[in-house]
């Protein structure tokens, strides 16, 4: 299904689901109603047994009730599943979708995290007060595993066994990510991730997605951006973080195929706050013609300071790691010139209006900048886009039947979101193509998009 | 109250009972995970404990221990492909070598100098376990193998408790057993005065060694269990902060008190989880309740609440 053929596709549904909508509010509003009545007037033996003093119901009178509401509720579940006559998840109607997420809101990747956790909470509320999906309401877990992956792991342990999530979204560093990833496997929970590294869906996980562009992509695009300059020797300063450690693997083999020679391969520490032996190492070295720095939040920031402060003059480059306004605040001036490939949403205004994410992204943008008063980041979009692939999954899957909700996953097709148009398949669970991935330029304190 | 605290087979049934029933009682494996890790907890302070409360010596660097045990089996059955055991033992082994090369010559000192050594050894480990990327993979932690042993994998809450119920009862069991004994007596001599223990004919030194190299090979133990358990592991359970974690789960407790540790180890576990409902506050609200413990009850939660009974009895 192509992009415009999915919104034609919803345009006709529009009729059936605003009956199948005015079905299920008055089914969750029966509900909510058995709810009331059963808090103000408890059963004739719970009251007899409160006044004995003991707390017991009868299980009997349980059961009769129970059955009783089920009766109803299977009555107008029947008379609606006649009224719509389209929809299997139906059954499912008052149960909301339980989405689960992690990400680092705090920590030294707060600036990736943060914006996820905003953009995640404000959706599933935009979504809730449009109605829900299929009627259902979405229901949002977010813990915040402040960068640490162990924490990552014990709160994945969570959403799966104690708030029984339907699907999670987050991961958001590699490491974070990688930390959840067997737990999900075995659990057999469907799972977008929304961190970069290519490790997480190569090989092919059965349960894991990803929606951001990877490291060996934007390997590809910082050494296409070198040709073009006709720059050939490269130094490597990579962070020890999961996604820094990824990427430098995969700028290795990039340059092999692409004849860029690496002249120098330094690593930092995540939380390192100063660079300068291994910028003064790099600035040392003669051949070096450009410098590349994997990494990702806070660290980059800092080597572009003691970048600048070494008077280095090599052009510099960065990863999508750093792909938000508030790389460019913490670097200060230093990170004029500075280039990098991020997704088109950073350059929505620069985008042409041919590109086919124009529209989604200068949209998200405004809803996002309206919401929060600050510029929108390219992690922003990555949250949106995990669950919105997710949610349109559960639309497609009829429910939120794990395995089917899974397939569904991995059969999105054409789906434009902030960080390109996403076609999975078995082999490929992220769907993107370079075509979106553009090279950006720090110009002004502002991203100014590199023809 | 002396036959409940002191009476070895009462404390160690009523334990038992405790960790036998309580599964009934939570409702998913991530409550029992909760539970798993403050089993792991337990026993690391209980052996801290020894230290602590009897030998009267803080270490500061437990969480080294612990986190050498969990490399160790991480390493070893991961990257060589040893047999689960063996690399638990190896790990147990090495810990308890390098636990008593260091204490020979520093605890034959007076005063605190094992903590500044033992701040020493903890702040070390951490920053091998972090820049040691190549071998440990760094600070986001590695993967480490399920644990297999006669062809069985152990995996899962509900297999895990068990492990983990069995190793703190046998712990508890082992360090009421030392307490009571003729060394433990020379312990707590050398805790009261160590002038005096001398005096008697105590070898000091000697005691002191043996308690800090049992200690360290317990937290061993358990840190090996743990990578299992956990299925990662990373730096942080290895550093300066979790070693602050451990004395305070000991203090907290009530020192000189074995289950007194382990009742530290469980409500400081536990208390993290159950105030993530203040969210922004959690940590105000942790160091809060940890305050009005040390002001209101400084010898400890079971002491304190224990001598709470006979009073009110006699009232």
């Amino acid at each position: 299904m192509e992009g415009s053929q999915r919104e034609g596709d919803a345009d006709g549904n529009i009729r059936t689901s605003i009956v199948v909508a005015a079905a299920k509010n008055l089914l969750s509003k029966l509900f909510r109603l058995k709810h009331y009545v059963m808090q103000i007037v408890p059963p004739r033996r719970d009251r007899a047994a409160a006044r004995s003093g003991d707390k017991a119901g009868s299980p009997r009178e349980d059961i009769m009730r129970k059955r009783l509401f089920a009766t109803i509720a299977f009555t107008a579940l029947t008379a609606m599943t006649a009224v719509s006559g389209l929809l299997s998840g139906a059954a499912q109607a008052a149960d909301p979708i339980k989405v689960g997420a992690i990400v680092s809101a705090t920590g030294p990747a707060s600036f990736l995290g943060d914006p996820e956790k905003k953009v995640l909470e404000l959706y599933a509320d935009r979504i809730n007060k449009a109605g829900g999906v299929d009627g259902r309401q979405v229901q949002l877990t977010v813990y915040d595993d402040g960068g640490a992956a162990d924490k990552a792991a014990s709160f994945t342990k969570r959403l799966i066994e104690s708030d029984g999530v339907d699907v999670i979204v987050g991961g958001t560093t590699t490491a974070a990510t990688m930390a959840a990833v067997p737990l999900v496997e075995r659990a057999g929970v469907p799972f977008i991730s929304l961190a970069g590294a290519v490790v997480i869906v190569e090989p092919v996980k059965k349960w894991v997605f990803k929606t951001p562009h990877t490291d060996r992509m934007a390997a590809e695009k910082v050494m296409e951006d070198m040709k073009k300059r006709g720059l050939t020797k490269l130094a490597l300063l990579s962070e020890d973080s999961g996604f820094g450690k990824s990427g430098r693997e995969q700028t290795v083999a990039v340059a092999k195929e692409r004849g860029i020679e690496l002249v120098a391969d330094e690593t930092y520490g995540a939380k390192d706050t100063d660079v300068t032996a291994q910028l003064t190492k790099i600035k040392n070295n003669a051949a070096a013609q450009a410098v590349l720095v994997f990494g990702l939040g806070q660290g980059p920031a800092v080597v572009t300071k003691n970048y600048r402060q070494l008077g280095i003059s090599l052009p510099i480059y960065q990863s999508h790691g750093v792909a938000s306004k508030e790389f460019i605040r913490l670097a200060g001036g230093a990170a004029e010139g500075v280039r990098l490939p991020a997704a088109g949403l950073v350059v929505a205004a620069q985008l042409p209006d041919s590109d086919p994410q124009k529209k989604v992204v200068t949209e998200f943008t405004k809803v996002y900048e309206d919401s929060f008063n600050t510029e929108v980041s390219t992690f922003a979009g990555h949250a949106y886009d995990g669950l919105m692939i997710a949610l349109d999954a559960v639309k497609r899957a009829g429910g939120t039947d794990k395995a089917k909700l899974r397939d569904a996953i991995e059969q999105t097709k054409g789906y434009v979101g902030t960080g390109g148009t996403v076609t999975m398949s078995a082999k490929d669970h992220m769907g993107l193509t370079l075509d979106a991935f553009h090279m950006v330029e720090v110009k002004q304190g502002d991203w100014a998009l590199v023809k | 109250m002396n036959a409940l605290l002191h009476g070895r087979l009462t404390g160690l049934l009523a334990l038992g009972a405790v960790i036998a029933i309580l599964p009934a009682f939570l409702p998913n494996n991530f409550y029992l995970d909760i539970a798993i890790l403050a089993g792991f907890n337990a026993v690391v302070c209980v052996g801290l404990n020894l230290l602590i409360g009897y030998a009267g010596q803080i270490s500061l660097g437990h969480a080294g221990f612990f986190g050498i045990g969990a490399y160790a089996s991480g390493v070893l059955v991961g990257t060589y492909g040893w047999p689960p055991v063996l690399a638990l033992l190896a790990g147990a082994a090495f810990v308890g070598l390098m636990a008593f090369l260091v204490a020979k010559p520093i605890l034959r000192l007076k005063g605190h100098y094992l903590a500044m050594a033992t701040l020493g050894i903890g702040i070390i480990v951490s920053i091998v376990l972090r820049t040691e990327s190549g071998l440990t993979g760094g600070p986001d932690g590695m993967m480490v193998e399920p644990f297999r042993i006669f062809g069985v994998e152990l995996y899962g809450e509900k297999v895990w408790y068990w492990v983990v119920g069995v190793l703190l009862l046998g712990v508890v069991w082992l360090s009421l057993n030392l307490i009571d004994s003729p060394m433990g007596r020379a312990l707590r001599a050398v805790h009261g005065s160590e002038v005096a223990a001398e005096v008697v004919g105590v070898d000091t030194a000697r005691f002191k060694v043996l308690v800090f190299v049992l200690s360290a090979v317990f937290a061993s133990v358990a840190g090996s269990l743990f990578a299992h358990y956990a299925g990662l592991i990373t730096p942080a359970k290895a550093d300066f902060f979790k070693s602050i974690e451990l004395v305070t789960m000991v203090v907290f407790g009530g020192m000189a008190s074995t289950f007194g540790a382990v009742v530290g180890a469980v409500v400081l576990t536990l208390l993290p989880q159950a105030l993530t409902v203040f969210q922004d506050y959690q940590q105000i609200v942790l160091g809060g309740i940890l305050m009005a413990t040390m002001v209101f009850m400084p010898k400890g939660l079971l002491p304190t609440l224990a001598a709470l009974i006979p009073a009110r009895r006699r009232a």
